[in-house]
């Protein structure tokens, strides 16, 4: 029998097969249940930490910009997330500013930081302090972030507006909408092919 | 047709943290690889993904008839459901927008009760009815699940622009937070079912194709 590494189980029904060397485009998919197995990672540890960096400066404009800023009659105003984390935070739903802060400024936050140090470290072929830690948490904050989300959120606000007074989408939405996309190539489940280093 | 061996057949466990195959020949309680704790299958799933499957239930209720927010333009106010801001953009002629809010918002939470509840009692009665198919659809619940989230952020974010006083004020209403738990819940309960419960059936169900079972 082979070791346990180079073997692969299906999470969605349990079938065990070899791990397969996959070409570019590539993915491997479970005979029995159809799930998805292995998909090819096209990105290098140096490319990865890169987008990382690109993501963190974009994550700091959208989070220091407007994401849109309204005029009517006049008078004029703007709005970053934090803002909008804030307008929901009044009253008794505070508990959903909790959950919108995690889901668009926090999870981001700390995906970022997180991939940032276990990549600067895998750079020079060693495992980060705390390596099983920061990957276990990794996993654990994916489905809470919702970046893409709040980007489609976002325009429907501006729609939503465009009724009743002027908008102007603001650098924070177009950071916003470059970081999503990133965020979904670089903090993807194909991180844990660090665990394969030695 | 012959299947692959199954993890529980050779004695394996898939970690569900890192994805490595481990050993369970003496029954190791962690991962060895990142240590986070194994189970063959999750751990009482059936009883929590019901559990939060019914609160989501619950909270759909107020979510859809309390309403989410306040619009105050020029000393007049009126309250707003999901359904009536729906409806707004429809009678606007914006369809698209509405079909977006219509789909993110009411669509998807349905779609995930009736689809959840179906895969809890066709696991429950152990069925091998369509068994791809339903590992499927369990995928397409976890893709759309947070989805839901749209109209909140939505409700945030307007809330925070429209701040001009007896001008133009726009409030978030109660609604808004039934609606975020019924979206936390149904994420919560989609992530407690096993699907690799779909495919334990009991062997004097499954076509006789399996030699290590005899």
């Amino acid at each position: 029998m082979s070791t346990p590494e180079q073997l692969i189980i299906c999470e969605h029904c349990d079938c065990v097969y070899q791990k397969a060397l996959l070409a570019k485009h590539q993915k491997t998919v479970c005979t029995r249940c159809g799930g998805v197995l292995q998909r090819h990672n096209g990105l290098t540890v140096e490319q990865r930490l890169a987008l990382s960096f690109t993501a963190a400066v974009l994550w700091l404009f959208a989070n220091f910009y407007p994401v849109m800023s309204i005029s009517l009659q006049g008078l004029k105003n703007s709005a970053t997330l934090w803002d909008s984390v804030l307008a929901l935070s009044q009253g008794p739903i505070t508990f959903m500013a909790m959950v919108a802060a995690i889901s668009i400024i926090i999870a981001p936050a700390f995906q970022l930081l997180l991939l940032i140090w276990v990549l600067g470290f895998a750079l020079t072929a060693r495992r980060s302090p705390a390596f099983k830690l920061c990957m276990r948490w990794l996993e654990t904050l994916r489905p809470w972030s919702m970046l893409e989300v709040c980007l489609l959120g976002a325009m429907v606000a501006v729609f939503k507006l465009a009724g009743m007074l002027d908008v102007l989408p603001g650098i924070g939405l177009l950071a916003l909408a470059v970081l999503s996309l990133l965020m979904i190539r670089i903090a993807g489940r194909d991180i844990r092919d660090l665990w394969d280093m030695p | 047709m012959s299947r692959p061996p199954t993890a529980s057949e050779l004695d394996l466990c898939l970690c569900h943290s890192c994805g490595l195959a481990c050993d369970m020949h003496d029954e190791p309680h962690q991962c060895p690889r990142c240590d986070a704790p194994l189970h063959r299958r999750k751990t009482n799933s059936l009883g929590r993904t019901w559990a939060y499957l019914l609160a989501a239930l619950a909270f759909y209720v107020p979510a859809n008839v309390l309403p989410v927010m306040n619009t105050m333009m020029l000393g007049s106010g009126a309250d707003s459901t999901i359904m009536s801001g729906v409806l707004e953009f429809w009678e606007h002629g914006a369809w698209d927008i509405a079909l977006i809010i219509f789909i993110a918002s009411i669509a998807v939470p349905g779609v995930k009760f009736v689809a959840l509840s179906m895969l809890l009692i066709t696991v429950q009665r152990g069925s091998t009815w369509a068994q791809q198919q339903r590992s499927k659809l369990y995928r397409f619940v976890e893709l759309i699940g947070y989805w839901s989230m749209l109209d909140v952020l939505v409700v945030a974010l307007v809330a925070a622009l429209v701040k001009f006083q007896s001008l133009g004020d726009i409030e978030p209403r109660p609604g808004i937070l039934f609606f975020g738990l019924v979206v936390v819940f149904t994420m919560l309960s989609a992530m407690s079912f096993d699907p690799r419960m779909i495919w334990d059936t009991p062997p004097d169900k499954e076509l006789m194709d399996d030699p290590i079972q005899q």
